[in-house]
């Protein structure tokens, strides 16, 4: 009988590894079996551009089917419970059990508004946003469309977020598209964040404040949310200071999904407890994960997804031929900074080393420029999306190295 | 004068760098420094972030505290005013949380 390698999640991660594993896992001896609950495929970066108009909801969606190889075979259920001790997952569609041999865990992040008092009252969809799902985006699009000017507050919950920038993006992006509107004079913008400064890494950090800056976009720093005031439109802080605002667009803290909760598997925000280089769960040793439903360190984002790949990829081999697993996961990641006026930035780094300048090398299109805003950094951010789709989630070998390089940094 | 704390090392921010040199003492001190004076309930939170550390090799966060221990977030920034996690860390002689990228 084949044995099973079972994913949960056909997201970023999941699929990328369902079409890795395709080719490396012998078919006769393995079955892979993947489950997600929702039939389409979002392309998560995308939901940054939906507000401002610049893409369309249509171009984000792709059937999951059709991403996913031939011999996996795919179920849409909601996950009941996961029981790593008795190597088996319980699903809602038909009491269905899964027992497994190998089980990775794909099963993201998500935010969770109701975490902040107050935050799913009156207000939700009518003058409070996320731009973090598909729904918010789109409502929140609408929203902007109509809106004639006042004060809009970006504000951070509470860390660790999904892509750790992409407010930062929200924040640039909207003061283009209010000058582009002619009403930019009309509107406050207003960045507001737990931590100290606009970015968690000190040399970002000061090239990102010089931006808002210029951009006329005020940081609050140190600003830890307790609840929101819907009636008086006021964002409080646990010490009690307040934040008034017309249009707020919130990231709301994420956790991990709540079957890992549920399944006594998670951390305090559901994120599944792994070994930070090996991506081996810490208890479980036939249980790895991918992509931000680990608690690993560095950000969640689709690049660190993509950089761990081979890390999961490899470990699973090994340990199914008992060899020791390889600590090859460096906490790679690496983005692209949309910041208006069709222009970008690019920042790389790892566990060790913080977001540098200088150029990082890429055959035929690059080199890129590295904290410093360039058109070129924007057509990469705009291209990234065909990659995504055609080049990234089939696992297909990129040509830059899943291991961070100093290569073109400058120190 | 020599004070207790003139006798251990601290990197720039002012956190102990080694956790083992730590003891009650030391927490007073610190707490005075940063003008805190230690109460019951400072110490529930101080001895779960010293136990946390030592199963983990990180200091809590805030969420971490709250949800298991019986001090509420507000509490916290009552207790260890400007940065709570932080400064609990800091006078339970811990590492800066690295909570969060």
């Amino acid at each position: 009988m084949p044995r099973t390698l079972l994913i949960l999640g056909a997201g970023t991660g999941g699929t990328m590894l369902a079409n890795k594993l395709a080719h490396t896992l012998d078919h006769d001896q393995w079955q892979m079996i993947i489950v997600d609950q929702e039939p389409e495929h979002y392309y998560q970066p995308g939901f940054l551009f939906i507000p401002f108009g610049i893409y369309r909801p249509d171009e984000v969606i792709r059937p999951k089917q059709r991403l996913l190889p031939a011999s996996v075979k795919l179920i849409f259920s909601e996950i009941a419970l996961i029981e790593p001790d008795q190597q088996r997952v319980k699903l809602v569609k038909d009491d269905q059990v899964i027992p497994y041999d190998y089980l990775v865990i794909a099963t993201g992040s998500r935010i969770a508004p109701d975490e902040i008092d107050g935050m799913l009252g009156d207000g939700w969809y009518q003058n409070i946003f996320d731009f973090y799902t598909y729904p918010g985006a789109v409502a929140l699009a609408e929203a902007l469309k109509n809106w004639k000017g006042g004060r809009l507050v970006i504000n951070i919950a509470e860390m660790p977020i999904k892509c750790p920038v992409a407010p930062l993006e929200f924040a640039f992006l909207a003061d283009w598209y209010f000058a582009q509107r002619g009403i930019r004079d009309q509107v406050e913008i207003i960045y507001s964040t737990p931590l100290s400064g606009a970015f968690t890494k000190p040399r970002a950090s000061a090239t990102l404040s010089r931006l808002l800056d210029e951009k006329r976009i005020t940081v609050i720093g140190d600003f830890n949310i307790s609840e929101v005031d819907a009636e008086r439109r006021v964002i409080r802080s646990y010490d009690d200071q307040e934040i008034p605002y017309d249009l707020l667009v919130t990231i709301p803290p994420n956790m991990g999904a709540e079957v890992i909760g549920r399944s006594g598997m998670g951390d305090d925000l559901n994120f599944v407890p792994v070994d930070k280089h090996t991506l081996q769960s810490k208890r479980w040793e036939n249980v790895f994960v991918i992509g931000d439903a680990g608690n690993v360190p560095t950000s969640k984002a689709g690049s660190v997804a993509h950089f761990m790949l081979e890390t999961v990829v490899e470990n699973l081999q090994h340990h199914i031929s008992g060899e020791p697993l390889t600590p090859s996961f460096d906490g790679h990641a690496n983005c692209f900074v949309e910041t208006g006026y069709q222009k970008g930035l690019l920042i790389d780094f790892n566990y060790e080393v913080e977001p540098l300048p200088g150029k990082y090398p890429l055959p035929t299109v690059g080199p890129f420029s590295l904290l410093e805003e360039t058109k070129l950094n924007h057509l990469g951010k705009m291209g990234f999306r065909w990659v995504y789709w055609n080049v990234l989630l089939k696992a297909i070998d990129l040509p830059i190295s899943s291991q961070f390089s100093m290569t073109g940094k400058i120190s | 004068m020599t004070t207790l704390l003139d006798t251990l090392a601290f990197n720039d921010e002012g956190y102990l760098l080694n956790w083992q040199q730590w003891n009650e003492q030391v927490a007073y001190e610190i707490a005075a420094e940063e003008g805190i004076e230690l109460t019951d309930r400072h110490w529930i939170v101080i001895h779960f972030a010293r136990k946390i550390y030592a199963e983990n090799g990180d200091a809590p966060t805030l969420r971490q505290i709250t949800k298991q221990t019986d001090v509420s977030t507000k509490e916290m920034y009552t207790l260890f005013p400007d940065g709570p996690a932080k400064k609990a860390a800091m006078i339970a002689g811990l590492p800066k949380p690295t909570g969060c990228i």
